[in-house]
C-alpha cells in the first residue's frame, strides 16, 4: 500500500492534517488504533477560551475543521473578556464531546482522497535520512512519501491514579510502546511529559441550587463566519467554590498525593495544577473555583474543571463532596495523571518537518504542547506541510505577526519547551494585530491558495474586507459639523459636545463612543445589524488606530532580521566572538533566520550582530 | 554585566547595528585614528591609528631625526622625531611614533601611536593631518571593536575595556568599576522586576479572568506603578551625574562683549593660556577645552564665543548662542560690575535659564570699594562678586561651581548611576510609557492597551540589562496568581 501521506493519529492534529493533506489532493491514509475514538476529548468538553479560541478562528480561516465542527456541536457558547478590548476577546465552546466525535468522522469518512486505518504504529520506516513508510504491529507495511506522526500520550504512556499505575495512552486504552524505541533509533531525542484530568461526576448527584448558573451568551457567535447560525437551548454550566472543609481533606490525604509520593514522572503544566498543588501553593487562599460543566446532550458525566487531582480514588470522592453543591456527589470516572514521552520540539524546523528525518512531520502533544487548539493548529500546518513536501514544494511558515499559529511552532521550535506548551495571549508580540474579528482576513487568502478555502467563502472574505475598508474610508472623510443634533446624540453616547468639526474617525477614538452611536451621528445607512463583521471591523480599526500603526512600525524595524536567512550549514562552533553558551544553543537549534536567532534563550543582542556580520561575509 | 551593554561602547545603537552599520566590505577596511588619551590637561596625549594605511599616513606627516621612513622600520620600534605640516612645513609638534605591525597588536592590524604633547591643541592638530592623509575618524570604541572582530580579544574583554577607556577622569572610571560590577543592572533589573509583577496582574486578567472569576488577584497596585516611575526618574537624574563624571559638565560662558569672558577661562585654567587657531571661526568651533575645578571637570561649549576682545562677537548667530545655552549644564553669566546696565545685559538675563545658571560680577577690582554700578537687583540669584583680573572672588566661585555640580538634589557617588546615553534614553521611553500606563488605570483604559505600554516600558529597561520579557512574565505569573482550570 502506497500513500502520499500517512497520518499517525487520530486526535485533533491527526484530523486536521490528515483532512488537509487529503483536501489538496494528496492520497492520505489515517491510521487510528481505534475507530470509536476519533477526535476524542479526553480531557475538558470545551474548545477555545483566552488564545486559544484565536488559534480556533485562524484554523477556520485557514480551512480547517476544528471550528466549523465545533459549530456543529457545541451546547453552550461564550464569548470572554467582552468587558475588555476587541484584541483580547475569544470565543470558548462547551461541546457535546460524542457529537464532535461523530461529526468529525462523518467529514473525515467523506473526503475523497482520504482513507482510514484502524491499527497500530510500530515502527517508523527511515531510508537514508528520509522517511519511507509505517510497519504496524500486525507487521504489515504501509509506505508513504511523508509521515505524520500525531500520536498524542501515546507513547510509552503511563497512568497514575492513587498507588495505582498502569500502561496505557488515555484511560481504557492501551499505549504505544514500541514506536519510541523506533523513533529514537533514527536519532530523535525524546523526554518525558505529564498531564492530569480531573474526575468526572454525575449529574444527577449534584445540588445545582447551592452553585451558580452560568449560562451560554444569548445571541451566541461561531467560529466559522462560514457556519450557520443554530437555534437551540443552550445548556448551562455551573460555578461552586473549594472551601476550608474542601483544603482540609487535601491537606489530610497530601501524603498520598502524586506531587509528594513522586510517583508520576515528567514535568506537568503550571497553568492548569492540580487541586493538592494549588493548596500547597497557596496556602492563603480560602478557595478556588470549580466549573461544573456538561459532557453532552445525551449524557449525565460533568467534568469538574478546577479539581484536577490523581490522588486515590476514594481520596477524590472526599474532596469533591467537601464541595458546596457536591456532597452527595457520585464518582464516575476518576481524575488522573499520564505521563508520556514528547520529542522536544527544538528537532523541528519551522514547517512542523523534523530536522534529522526528512519527510517526518510531528503535530500535536508529541511536540510538547497541550490542548485540542494547539494541536489541531500544528496537525493542519504539518498536514499543509507533507502535502507540500510530497509535490515539492516550499513549506508554508507562518509569521509571529501573521498568525497565533506563527507565534505557536515559532516558539516552540525556538525556546526549549519545559512545561507543556499552551497558548497564551502574552505571547503574541502583535497581540492588537492577531484579533479573532481579523483572523480570515489575515489568512483565508493563503488557505484558498492552499486549496483549503472554498471560493465561495473566499469571495465573501473579501467582500466583507472591501465593506470595511469604504466604511473606514468614509469614516475618516465625514466631517461631524457641531449643531445641536449632533451634541444631542453626543450627550445621549455619554459624551462631550463638539467645539469643531472633527471626524467621524476622530470622535469614534472617544473611548465612550461605539460605532454604533458614530454611524448614526455621521447620518450612515450602514448598520451593525445589517453588516455587522465589516462594521465591527471598522470600528475596532479606528479605536486602536494608534498602537496598531506601533506594531507595524515595530515589526518593520525588525523585519531586516526575520528577512536574513542563516544558511543552513553554517557552523557555529567555529564562530569567534559568540558566546560558547548561545553558539551552543544556534547549533541545536539551526535558527533559519537572524530574527528566529534572535529569539533563542541565550543567544544576545551582541552575538546577533556577530552572526550578521558573518552571514554578511559569506555572501 | 549583561552583553547588551557592550552595544553601547562596540556598536552604537541596535537595531541600526545589525543591519549594515558596522557592515563594511571586506576589502577595504578603512584606516582610523582618534586621540586615544582623555580630554583636558595632561602632561602627554596619545593619537593612534590603526588600518592597513596607517604606517603610510604616518610617513606624509612625520620626519624622524635619523632620517628613516617608517615604512622600513621594524614592528615595535619607536622613533624621535616630528610632525609637520606637509603643504607648508610648518612644524606642528615634537613627538615619538611607536610602529606596530599586525598581526601581533591589539586590533591585530597595523597600528602607529603618536606620542605628543598633552592639551588639545596638538593633539587635534595631529589627528586633523591625519584626517587630511586620509584616515577616517573612529568612532568611539572603535579600536576594541576591531580588536573584537579581528579574534584579538573576547566579547566580556572588550565590554570591560569599552567601559574602562570610556572613563575620561578617576571618578569616571570608579563608576565604570561599579558599573562593571552591575550597580545599575541589579537596579534595572529591580525595577523591570516589579513592573513584571504590575504586568503580571495585567495579563493574568486578560489570559485567566474566565478562569478565576471575581477574584481580586488580579487587581493592579496602582502605586506601585507610580513607584516605578519615581524610581526611574531618579535614575534619570543619575544620568546628569553620570555625564558630568564621564565628560565633563558642559558649561557655557556668557556675557557681554569685553565683560571679561577669556579672563575668567584663563583665570579658572590658572594660567595664562590663548586659545590659537589658524583660522578664526573654523577649527577653533570644535575645539573643547577641559577645565578642573575642585576635581569636577567643566567641559566648555562654544568657545568660538570666548574670542578675544576685539572679534565681533555680535557675528556669533543668535541661532548658535541659544543652542550653546541649551546643551549647557551650566551657564556662567558674566556681567561687568563697572557699568549700567544695557539692553545686552537684559537680553541675556531674559534667556538664561535661572536653575543652570551662576550669576558673576567681574572687574570687581575697577570699584575700589565702591557698590556695584550694574543693579544686582535684576539678578534672579545672589551673584559671585569676582575679578578675573586679580583673581579676587574666584574661590568663592569654584565652591559654588562644586555646589552646583554635586550639592542639591543630585544623588551621592556610591548610587548606581547612569553613565550611557543609550541607557538614558532607554529610561527616558520607559518612564514616558510607565507614565502613559499609570494614566491609563486613572482613565479605565482596555487593559490590553495598558498591557502594550507596560511591555514597551518592560522592553527597554530589558535593553539596558539584556533579558528577555515572555519567559520572565510567565514566571511571575505563575508564580503570583493561582491560575488552573
Amino acid at each position: 500500500m502506497f500513500f502520499d501521506v500517512v497520518v499517525v493519529g487520530g486526535g485533533h492534529a491527526g484530523c486536521e492534517a490528515a483532512l488537509a493533506a487529503a483536501r489538496m489532493d494528496r492520497s492520505t491514509l489515517l491510521i487510528t488504533l481505534n475507530l470509536e475514538k476519533i477526535a476524542l476529548m479526553p480531557c475538558n468538553p470545551a474548545v477555545g477560551g483566552v488564545g486559544k479560541g484565536q488559534l480556533t478562528r485562524e484554523i477556520d480561516a485557514l480551512g480547517g475543521e476544528q471550528g466549523r465542527n465545533t459549530d456543529r456541536s457545541f451546547i453552550q457558547m461564550k464569548m470572554l473578556n467582552t468587558g475588555k478590548g476587541p484584541a483580547v476577546r475569544a470565543l470558548r465552546a462547551q461541546t457535546d464531546k460524542k457529537l464532535y466525535e461523530d461529526n468529525m468522522k462523518r467529514v473525515l469518512s467523506s473526503a475523497p482522497s482520504l482513507k482510514i486505518l484502524e491499527g497500530a504504529a510500530a515502527k517508523l520506516v527511515v531510508s537514508r535520512e528520509t522517511a519511507t513508510g509505517i510497519e504496524l504491529t500486525d507487521g504489515s507495511m504501509i509506505t508513504a512519501g511523508a509521515v505524520v506522526l500525531a500520536c498524542g500520550t501515546f507513547l510509552r504512556g503511563n497512568i497514575v491514579v492513587g498507588d495505582q499505575r498502569f500502561p496505557a495512552g488515555r484511560m481504557g486504552e492501551p499505549p504505544s510502546l514500541e514506536l519510541s524505541g523506533s523513533l529514537e533509533d533514527t536519532g530523535l531525542k525524546l523526554e518525558r511529559f505529564q498531564s492530569a484530568t480531573p474526575p468526572r461526576i454525575d449529574a444527577r448527584s449534584i445540588d445545582p441550587d447551592r452553585m451558580t448558573v452560568d449560562p451560554g451568551d444569548e445571541n451566541p457567535e461561531t467560529f466559522s463566519p462560514f457556519s450557520r447560525q443554530k437555534k437551540f437551548e443552550q445548556i448551562p454550566c455551573y460555578l461552586t467554590y473549594t472551601t476550608a472543609k474542601t483544603h482540609e481533606v487535601v491537606r489530610k490525604y497530601l501524603h498520598l498525593s502524586p506531587i509528594r509520593t513522586g510517583s508520576v514522572s515528567g514535568k506537568g503544566p503550571r497553568y492548569c495544577p492540580s487541586i493538592d498543588r494549588k493548596v500547597v501553593k497557596f496556602p492563603d487562599r480560602d478557595r478556588h473555583p470549580v466549573f461544573v460543566e456538561p459532557e453532552g446532550r445525551h449524557t449525565q458525566e460533568l467534568y469538574l474543571q478546577g479539581l484536577t487531582t490523581s490522588m486515590p480514588v476514594w481520596v477524590q470522592e472526599k474532596i469533591i463532596r467537601a464541595t458546596p453543591g457536591l456532597e452527595n456527589a457520585r464518582l464516575m470516572r476518576p481524575g488522573y495523571a499520564v505521563a508520556y514521552d514528547y520529542a522536544p520540539p527544538s528537532q523541528l524546523k519551522l514547517s512542523l518537518e523534523t530536522k534529522p528525518i526528512e519527510g517526518l512531520f510531528l503535530a500535536g502533544q508529541i511536540n510538547g504542547t497541550s490542548g485540542y487548539e494547539e494541536a489541531a493548529a500544528q496537525g493542519l500546518i504539518a498536514g499543509i506541510n507533507a502535502a507540500r513536501y510530497v509535490r515539492g514544494e516550499d513549506p508554508l511558515i507562518l509569521r509571529r505577526d501573521q498568525a497565533y499559529i506563527g507565534v505557536l511552532i515559532d516558539d516552540l521550535v525556538t525556546k526549549d519547551v519545559d512545561e507543556p506548551y499552551r497558548m497564551f495571549t502574552s505571547r503574541a508580540e502583535y497581540r492588537l494585530l492577531l484579533r479573532h474579528d481579523n483572523a480570515h482576513e489575515r489568512l483565508a487568502p493563503i488557505g484558498h491558495r492552499l486549496g483549503l478555502v472554498p471560493d465561495g467563502n473566499m469571495e465573501s472574505v473579501r467582500e466583507e474586507n472591501i465593506q470595511m475598508k469604504s466604511l473606514l474610508m468614509m469614516l475618516k472623510t465625514k466631517i461631524i459639523r457641531p449643531s445641536a443634533t449632533a451634541n444631542d446624540l453626543l450627550a445621549k453616547a455619554g459624551s462631550s459636545p463638539l467645539t469643531e468639526p472633527q471626524s467621524a474617525a476622530q470622535i469614534l477614538k472617544r473611548p465612550e463612543m461605539t460605532i454604533s452611536a458614530v454611524l448614526s451621528l455621521a447620518g450612515c445607512s450602514t448598520s451593525l445589524a445589517t453588516d455587522g463583521g465589516a462594521v465591527r471591523r471598522a470600528g475596532i480599526e479606528i479605536k486602536y488606530e494608534g498602537y496598531i500603526e506601533r506594531q507595524l512600525a515595530e515589526i518593520s524595524r525588525w523585519h531586516h532580521l526575520e528577512s536574513t536567512y542563516i544558511p543552513d550549514d553554517l557552523d557555529y562552533m567555529s564562530l569567534k566572538g559568540i558566546a560558547s553558551e548561545a553558539r551552543e544553543k544556534l547549533t541545536r537549534i539551526r535558527p533559519s533566520s537572524l530574527g528566529q536567532a534572535s529569539r533563542i534563550a541565550g543567544v544576545s543582542p551582541a552575538d546577533v550582530s556577530v552572526l550578521s556580520l558573518y552571514i554578511q561575509a559569506r555572501h | 554585566m549583561p552583553l547588551m551593554v557592550i552595544l553601547n561602547h562596540l556598536f552604537c545603537f541596535l537595531p541600526a547595528m545589525v543591519g549594515a552599520a558596522i557592515i563594511r566590505p571586506m576589502q577595504e577596511i578603512p584606516t582610523i585614528a582618534a586621540i586615544s588619551t582623555p580630554l583636558g590637561t595632561g602632561a602627554i596625549g596619545i593619537v593612534r591609528m590603526t588600518g592597513p594605511a596607517a604606517v603610510g599616513i604616518c610617513d606624509a606627516v612625520f620626519r624622524s631625526v635619523k632620517g628613516l621612513r617608517l615604512a622600513d622600520a621594524d614592528s615595535h620600534t619607536i622613533h624621535y622625531g616630528a610632525v609637520f605640516e606637509p603643504d607648508s612645513g610648518s612644524l606642528v609638534d615634537e613627538v615619538l611614533v611607536s610602529v606596530m605591525r599586525g598581526p601581533g597588536t591589539y586590533t591585530r592590524e597595523d597600528i602607529v601611536e603618536v606620542n605628543c604633547h598633552g592639551g588639545t591643541v596638538a593633539q587635534q592638530k595631529i589627528l586633523s593631518l591625519f584626517l587630511k592623509q586620509g584616515a577616517a575618524l573612529a568612532s568611539p570604541g572603535e579600536f576594541t571593536r576591531r580588536a573584537f572582530l579581528n579574534g584579538r580579544i573576547d566579547l566580556a574583554q572588550a565590554e570591560s575595556v569599552a567601559q574602562i577607556i570610556s572613563a575620561k577622569t578617576e571618578a569616571g572610571l570608579k563608576v565604570a568599576m561599579a558599573q562593571l560590577e552591575g550597580s545599575i543592572s541589579r537596579e534595572v533589573k529591580a525595577l523591570r522586576q516589579s513592573l513584571l509583577r504590575v504586568m503580571a496582574g495585567v495579563e493574568a486578567e486578560i489570559d485567566f479572568a474566565d478562569e478565576d472569576p471575581g477574584e481580586p488577584d488580579f487587581a493592579v497596585n496602582k502605586e506601585q506603578l507610580e513607584e516605578i516611575e519615581a524610581s526611574i526618574g531618579e535614575l534619570i537624574d543619575s544620568a546628569f551625574v553620570g555625564r558630568v563624571i564621564s565628560q565633563g559638565v558642559r558649561t557655557a560662558i556668557v556675557g557681554k562683549p569685553n565683560v571679561g569672558k577669556s579672563s575668567l577661562l584663563n583665570s579658572l585654567l590658572m594660567r595664562e593660556r590663548a586659545i590659537v587657531t589658524e583660522t578664526p571661526g573654523t577649527t577653533r568651533d570644535t575645539i573643547e577645552e577641559i577645565i578642573n575645578v575642585c576635581g569636577i571637570p567643566l567641559r566648555l561649549i562654544d568657545t568660538a564665543g570666548l574670542r578675544p576682545a576685539g572679534d565681533e562677537v555680535e557675528q556669533i548667530g543668535i541661532e548658535r548662542a541659544h543652542r550653546a545655552l541649551e546643551e549647557a549644564d551650566l551657564i556662567l553669566c558674566l556681567f561687568d560690575g563697572s557699568l549700567r546696565e544695557d539692553d545686552h545685559d537684559r537680553t541675556l538675563l531674559t534667556s538664561v535659564p535661572a536653575d543652570r545658571a551662576i550669576y558673576i560680577i567681574n572687574k570687581s577690582d575697577m570699584l575700589r570699594g565702591r557698590p556695584a554700578a550694574f543693579n544686582q537687583g535684576l539678578l534672579p540669584a545672589r551673584p559671585v562678586l569676582i575679578s578675573a583680573l586679580t583673581r579676587q572672588g574666584l574661590t568663592e566661585l569654584k565652591e559654588k561651581i562644586a555646589d552646583f555640580v554635586l550639592g542639591g538634589s543630585l544623588p551621592p557617588l556610591e548610587g548606581p548611576i547612569v553613565t550611557h546615553e543609550r541607557h538614558k534614553l532607554a529610561l527616558e521611553r520607559a518612564a514616558a510609557s510607565v507614565s502613559r500606563a499609570a494614566q491609563g488605570f486613572r482613565v479605565g483604559l482596555g487593559p490590553e492597551l495598558i498591557a502594550e505600554e507596560l511591555r514597551s516600558a518592560t522592553g527597554s529597561l530589558g535593553e539596558i540589562t539584556g533579558e528577555e520579557m515572555l519567559e520572565d512574565l510567565l514566571d511571575v505569573i505563575f508564580q503570583e496568581f493561582c491560575i488552573g482550570k
